[in-house]
């Protein structure tokens, strides 16, 4: 089998995983399973991170071996997060930016009229924007019309492990897209992750479900797998469903018969 | 492992502690107590670091998080030790610890609150920890002044407190009272010669010792004159806490008490403590309103009471955190006669006793026990040296 690659933005990506750094029972462990994900992409919040560590800090400790993706989190308005987004190219030196933006704190769903104008105004600033978003094909679609280099439909709300609540959605983003879908958050377990993959997207992007784990580094090679495999299914393309039971085995010519 | 020599009374072995926290002056006591000829060095006042800061939960068995099984040993068997710890500190000291043993309760305040908690009750459980079920019923009963939305909730009789500042006092007094110097408010440097550490330096003077403890927190990466092999992988973690005062006679509250999002803890004078946000932000020492917020917050729900408490004081203080949050304890192939002590994170009041006891052997035997060795400060391997970007 060849190579199955995507881009986002122009940069060859081999793992369909994206995996966060946050909520981890402590850095060791986190790191562990970052490694263990096979993911080459990882996000972590910059306003959670020590930009000015010495040596044992995030950027420190994964910064020369996988590409960052700084996330907007903890962000409510279109100034915040584009200055955040400023300050995340200024200290890490990357133009790609995970665009969070909360419209309330109970649901952490994104407030999607402010998500638009921050998406726009930032691909005008030159950044890689990556929006996380509400599973709405319409909003998927504006945000890739202003420039969005992927865009990132939440399965269920974050955190909550739910797996993805509405697959019809998702199905639809993915057929109408013309930029990469990362399915972001919601995701609970394995088969979630597989889901995500069957269901078109390009790649998933989960933290939750591997930090919060009982095992953390044993569930990050389990959403590799699930993701591989539900990849190889999305491209094997799968039967139809039907009411019947259809016999594997052939019913004629049987012996005796 | 540091050479030790014979010791005699004309000629006791030298200990010098970088320090003078609630480690480095447990294990002075200690040492002490052996007859050593110990010193400890602050560049700022003894127990004013995170020594100062913390709250005081003696909490090994609501603790432990996934990934951390290796920690709970320590934890458990500090947490044994405590109780005659501090008998033995009072009685020596002729002061009060502040010692409080109701026991703490970790509750639930939504549905998805009570099945995070089961989850932890049937993973703790197995580790070994003492913890009940309680309906919100048994809660009330025990706090009734909790939010009446609790759902229900663990209950973890052995989780103790203590008043980390009054221990701190208590520990100083023993140190005057044996005649341990504890050299404070001056610049602390490691001396090092011919490969090993040789005592400690404040400006111009040399302060020999046969061993030197470092037990500096969340400082230790940064003390003066530790060779770069040699230096702890600790990063300060910060956190905003505040006090709320309470009618002593009355108190809203009595158990250490668990929500989501927030620890409250009463001591006996009254003071309410509330932690704490857990920061990577480096020695930033600003209390932020977010942070604030968030402990307010957080307390009001468990406690809608506190509504009319006076707010006596905020801080912040730095956690000393190693990669995976457990302590960096003895000795380092990097440099002979250095011995660490520092990386206790969230659990440095607790892990006191235990600390105290395993680097004193350490430090007098020329061997770390064999509970203190998972700790080696040498179990990590040191990242690439950052790349120039």
């Amino acid at each position: 089998m060849q190579d199955d690659t995507f881009q986002v933005a122009g940069v060859t990506l081999s793992s369909r995983l994206f995996i966060g750094t946050s909520a981890y029972p402590n850095y060791s462990v986190m790191m562990e399973a970052v490694q263990a994900s096979g993911a080459e992409v990882v996000t972590a919040s910059i306003r959670r991170m020590d930009l000015a560590g010495k040596g044992e800090s995030l950027l420190d400790l994964l910064g020369g071996t996988y590409r960052f993706l700084p996330n907007t989190a903890g962000c409510a308005t279109v100034r915040d997060a584009v200055l955040t987004a400023e300050l995340a190219r200024e200290a890490i030196g990357t133009d790609w930016i995970k665009l969070e933006l909360i419209g309330d704190r109970e649901t952490l769903y994104p407030d999607v009229v402010q998500l638009i104008e921050a998406a726009e105004i930032l691909v005008g600033k030159g950044f890689t924007v990556l929006p996380y978003c509400t599973d709405d094909p319409v909003v998927c679609r504006r945000l890739a019309d202003v420039g969005c280099a992927a865009v990132m439909p939440l399965g269920s709300p974050i955190g909550s492990g739910m797996g993805i609540a509405n697959p019809l959605a998702i199905e639809k983003i993915c057929l109408q897209a013309e930029v990469p879908v990362v399915l972001d958050a919601g995701i609970g377990t394995a088969s979630d992750a597989a889901l995500a993959m069957e269901l078109g997207c390009s790649a998933v992007l989960l933290n939750t479900a591997v930090a919060r784990a009982t095992d953390p580094v044993r569930m990050a090679l389990a959403m590799k797998h699930a993701v591989q495999g539900g990849r190889d299914a999305r491209l094997a393309g799968r039967i139809p469903k039907l009411d019947r039971a259809e016999p594997s085995s052939p019913q004629l010519g049987l012996v005796g018969s | 492992m540091p050479n030790t020599p014979a010791r005699t009374a004309v000629n006791p072995l030298r200990v010098a502690i970088i320090g003078a926290g609630i480690m480095g002056m447990s294990i002075a006591w200690r040492v002490a107590q052996a007859g050593a000829a110990v010193a400890l060095f602050d560049r700022h006042r003894a127990g004013s670091g995170a020594t100062h800061a913390a709250a005081g939960m003696l909490a090994a068995g609501l603790e432990g998080e996934p990934g951390e099984e290796d920690l709970h040993p320590l934890c458990d068997a500090s947490q044994r030790l405590w109780p005659d710890f501090a008998r033995e500190l009072a009685a020596e000291s002729g002061l009060e610890l502040g010692y409080r043993d109701e026991g703490t309760l970790s509750v639930a305040l939504s549905r998805d609150d009570a099945t995070r908690l089961r989850h932890d009750l049937a993973r703790l459980t197995a580790l070994g920890c003492d913890l009940a079920w309680a309906d919100s019923r048994e809660l009330r009963r025990r706090e009734p002044y909790l939010n009446p939305a609790v759902v229900g909730g663990l209950i973890s009789p052995r989780d103790h407190q203590v008043d980390n500042r009054m221990v701190a006092r208590a520990l100083i007094e023993v140190l005057g009272r044996r005649g341990v110097p504890v050299h404070q408010d001056v610049p602390v440097a490691l001396a090092t010669a011919g490969g090993r550490a040789v005592g400690v330096r404040t400006g111009d003077r040399l302060h020999e010792a046969d061993v030197v403890v470092l037990a500096a927190g969340a400082w230790s990466a940064e003390v003066d004159g530790v060779p770069p092999l040699a230096r702890p992988p600790v990063r300060p973690c910060k956190g905003q806490m505040m006090a709320l005062g309470m009618d002593p006679a009355a108190p809203l509250l009595n158990h250490v008490v668990w929500g989501p999002g927030i620890y409250l803890v009463p001591r006996r004078d009254g003071r309410l403590i509330l932690g704490a946000t857990v920061e990577e932000k480096g020695f930033d020492a600003t209390l932020t309103a977010g942070g604030m917020l968030s402990l307010l917050h957080a307390a009001w729900r468990a406690l809608p009471g506190i509504e009319e408490l006076p707010v006596l004081e905020s801080w912040v203080g730095f956690r000393p955190r190693a990669r995976d949050d457990a302590p960096l304890l003895g000795p380092t192939a990097a440099l002979d006669g250095l011995i660490h002590a520092s990386g206790h994170h969230r659990n440095g009041i607790l892990l006191t006793p235990a600390t105290a006891d395993l680097v004193a052997r350490c430090i007098l035997d020329g061997t770390m026990p064999e509970l203190g060795r998972r700790y080696s400060p040498d179990r990590f391997a040191r990242p690439a040296a950052k790349e120039a970007s």
